[in-house]
């Protein structure tokens, strides 16, 4: 007989339904425990906090998928960063323009990186490895010393809730219109990964091309005698990749109003996008996972660090604990090996 | 030929200087079944490779419905309305099976693709090939081998070929399911669809097919009409010279009770739910087969023995000692040795990129070494002898396994099992996808090594075999041994009533 859906996503999708539910007890323990808990400041503060990295993940989620790894994920989320903090100000257009040349420097970047690995036949780690550190040279040629003048207004509205957005853009009258009152007290960062996930992500999946960026991460030989457009959902992957990491350097500018090209900054920024990345479950084989699971790995990782604060723990233990705990949550992973009845399965 | 749909012209074909395909003339008309026949490295890869767009000829011309064409990938052929199914299957594990069989081309809407019209193209495909019982949104990865066959069959029907190509297409189905094949490429060719069929399996070409054509070294030899020419005739033309008796003689058979201690015995061996008290024995000096259907239980068997599974329970004694190997190392090494040549020589057999040498000492590197170094002199003459032995065609022992033909891939995975000195040999379906000449030397060294005194399991799915190498057949069905033949009583009807667990004499 067959299973039913849900069951059958439930088997399916074993790993990000763990992590999920590690990830909302999580929270809502340090919610419970924090003295501000469950008020709209602390939601706030935290989606700021985890907003840049769940960009991040998202990056990291598509190479991976395809069974590799993105080195410059970090390098490019630095590179928007800068140019974000030179074109990010002035009159409104000014500003849109700014924004989408940020998008549009990391989506280059990404489809760059893309056409290396496919026509220069680079394997993607060495490759993005080459291509990170070219980045944050760009980087540090655009912006030398960290500064830069964003938008404040644009800084302000969406780094707070929806009320601070509308408040400040004096829309739905000034945040008091009856219709937003349900959504006032959400984190507009949280929107934003939300609305970006759900209106790039989402869709992707459903193409062909991204039907065939999990094909290739499986079992690439049957996707190419599937005669699927291999060359092109590759490209596609990276680039994807690069619009994410650009949109997490736009974030970052606009949190911090200004850019910096830290070199070490990038590289901690890639190494939590891979962690975020398979906490949430998807295969570093590559076929298994996706974007939104990754958005879970990610806000795990940040959890784990808010609970540094309330718990009062030395911060240089964090580094520590951090790890420790990547490899217990990793570790849950190889529970299913220990079940397999046919040592054979274990090295398909 | 007005009616021929695919045309090679002076098709030509080099692999690094060695020739594949050379000038083949061949052409394949609309609305026939043509079977092509061929030892392994013939060409009929090549061959059918070139026409789904895999590779591309070196000289020569394609024609298709009159017209030259030429395909630089499997997606163009497709489009031509020429689809391949290739013997290592084209499925992407972590996909449904909805999602495999439009692959290539989904339903869909607004842009994106559609899932519930996916399931249900899926559903319907997945009815005309008779498997309703396959769950369409199932990941592939979940299902068996011979499932996963079937949805393959219906990917290939959803591309509305003018032109199917089955490569060894029923290697790893259950009989049932060939039958289902049978009917639908009956179905096809009166819809008018060219079926090029390939099989080492003769009694399934002389059941299908109404058109054969023989390549012997990347050369076409005759094509011609089915019954024009004997089998005899026809393994002749494959392999070029007269086939003396395909088996090699067996012993008087020996009464059993005289022959003491098994060198391996089996008591209610059971394994999840595949293997349901398995009872079996094997002397030093007999080939003993397993018969029965596919997915009986077989290859758990014998992946048990060599401590592959785990949980197993059930007693069995090996040399004396009690107790399953705790796994393939600890079996090869023990007192009385193991080996198995395993059902997928290119995942469990070998290491395709490694040297010929190195995989020819991959179990055996214990008796080659000085510790902690292997002896270089030592390790040459073994590989030389293990490809003596063996007759291994190859240029140099230093080149990756992976250029050899299909054969002689098979004959390394067993030279390095020989190599061990085994004292009881598993062997899981070893002629496989393997051409004429070949399986003959296999049966001959499963002869000889029975004559040595060693203990010798071998699972078949091919009857005739059983009939013609063993010496006794146990017959499984659903994890338990239904009969056991020995002697005359090993005939095929035997055989297959056993297997289907009904009782010939009673009925």
């Amino acid at each position: 007989m067959h299973k039913s859906t849900l069951k059958r996503y439930f088997s399916q999708n074993l790993g990000v339904v763990t992590a999920s539910l590690l990830l909302i007890a999580l929270y809502v323990t340090y919610n419970f425990m924090h003295p501000r808990g469950f008020s709209t400041a602390v939601a706030v503060q935290n989606t700021n906090e985890a907003a840049a990295i769940a960009f991040l993940a998202m990056a990291q989620t598509l190479p991976v998928l395809l069974g590799g790894l993105d080195l410059s994920v970090g390098a490019v989320m630095t590179l928007s960063n800068c140019v974000a903090s030179v074109l990010v100000n002035g009159t409104p257009g000014e500003i849109v323009f700014g924004m989408l040349a940020t998008l549009a420097t990391g989506t280059a970047f990404g489809a760059l990186n893309g056409c290396i690995v496919v026509y220069g036949r680079i394997q993607p780690i060495i490759a993005t490895l080459a291509t990170g550190a070219i980045a944050i040279g760009l980087a540090l040629i655009v912006r030398p010393k960290p500064g830069g003048d964003v938008d404040g207004d644009l800084g302000w509205a969406l780094t707070n809730s929806v009320w601070d957005f509308a408040d400040t853009y004096e829309l739905a009258d000034g945040g008091d219109a009856w219709w937003l009152q349900p959504f006032v007290d959400i984190p507009v960062p949280f929107l934003l990964v939300v609305l970006v996930a759900v209106c790039v992500w989402v869709p992707f999946k459903r193409t062909v091309t991204g039907r065939t960026v999990y094909a290739i991460g499986s079992a690439e030989g049957a996707a190419f005698m599937s005669g699927l457009p291999i060359d092109r959902a590759r490209i596609a992957a990276f680039t994807l990749g690069g619009f994410f990491a650009s949109c997490g350097g736009l974030y970052l500018a606009i949190q911090t109003s200004s850019g910096n090209a830290d070199l070490q900054q990038a590289g901690a920024y890639t190494l939590n996008s891979i962690a975020a990345v398979v906490l949430g479950g998807t295969s570093l084989l590559g076929g298994v996972g996706g974007a939104i699971a990754s958005l879970v790995g990610a806000g795990i990782l940040r959890v784990i660090s808010f609970y540094f604060r309330i718990l009062d723990i030395d911060p240089l233990l964090q580094p520590l604990i951090e790890g420790m705990v990547l490899l217990v949550a990793v570790s849950f992973g190889a529970i299913r090996t220990i079940r397999v009845k046919n040592k054979l399965d274990l090295f398909r | 030929m007005t009616d021929s749909i695919v045309e090679y012209r002076g098709i030509s074909k080099y692999f690094a200087g060695i020739r594949a395909l050379q000038s083949v003339d061949f052409s394949c008309k609309l609305g026939s079944i043509h079977a092509v026949l061929g030892e392994n490295g013939a060409g009929k890869s090549t061959l059918i490779k070139i026409m789904s767009g895999v590779l591309q000829p070196d000289a020569g011309e394609i024609l298709l419905d009159g017209k030259p064409v030429s395909f630089s990938t499997p997606q163009s052929a497709n489009e031509a309305g020429i689809v391949c199914m290739f013997q290592e299957l084209s499925l992407v594990p972590d996909l449904s099976v909805a999602e495999n069989i439009s692959i290539s081309h989904p339903p869909r809407r607004f842009g994106l693709i559609d899932r519930r019209e996916q399931v249900r193209r899926a559903e319907e495909l997945l009815a005309r090939v008779r498997c309703e019982d396959v769950d369409p949104n199932a990941m592939v990865r979940e299902l068996s081998l011979s499932r996963r066959q079937m949805v393959e069959i219906a990917k290939a029907l959803g591309k509305s070929p003018k032109v199917l190509i089955l490569d060894e297409a029923t290697s790893a189905l259950t009989s049932r399911d060939v039958q289902t094949v049978y009917d639908l490429l009956a179905e096809l060719k009166a819809e008018g669809v060219a079926s090029l069929f390939i099989s080492h399996r003769m009694h399934e070409v002389d059941a299908l097919c109404d058109t054969l054509s023989v390549f012997r070294n990347g050369q076409h030899i005759e094509t011609f009409a089915k019954g024009e020419k004997t089998e005899r005739e026809i393994v002749h033309l494959m392999i070029g010279r007269e086939v003396e008796a395909q088996f090699p003689p067996k012993p008087p058979a020996p009464s059993l009770p005289d022959q003491g201690e098994p060198l391996l015995r089996v008591r209610g061996l059971s394994w999840q739910n595949r293997l349901n008290g398995i009872d079996l024995s094997v002397h030093g000096g007999e080939i003993v087969g397993l018969g029965g259907l596919d997915g009986q239980g077989q290859k758990e068997l014998l992946l048990a023995l060599f401590g592959v599974l785990r949980d197993v329970d059930g007693e069995v004694v090996i040399g004396g000692k009690k107790g399953i190997p705790s796994s393939p190392a600890a079996a090869k090494s023990a007192g009385t040795r193991l080996a198995l040549v395993p059902e997928d020589r290119k995942t469990e057999g070998l290491m395709l990129g490694m040297s010929i040498t190195d995989n020819l000492l991959a179990s055996s590197f214990q008796r080659i070494s000085r510790e902690p170094f292997i002896d270089p002199v030592l390790s040459r003459k073994t590989v030389e002898e293990g490809i003596s032995r063996l007759q291994i065609k190859t240029g140099s022992a230093s080149d990756p396994v992976m250029t050899l033909s299909g054969g002689n891939q098979q004959k390394v995975v067993i030279a390095k099992w020989l190599m061990i000195d085994p004292d009881v040999v598993l062997l899981n379906d070893p002629t496989r996808g393997i051409d004429v000449g070949t399986k003959q030397e296999i049966y001959k060294l499963m002869r000889d090594l029975a004559n040595a005194g060693k203990a010798v399991l071998f699972y078949s799915s091919d009857y005739a075999e059983l009939i013609g190498c063993c010496d006794r057949v146990s017959v499984l069905y659903s994890g338990r041994v239904v009969a056991e033949k020995q002697g005359d009583e090993i005939t095929e009807e035997s055989l297959v009533a056993a297997s289907l667990n009904i009782d010939v004499e009673a009925a």
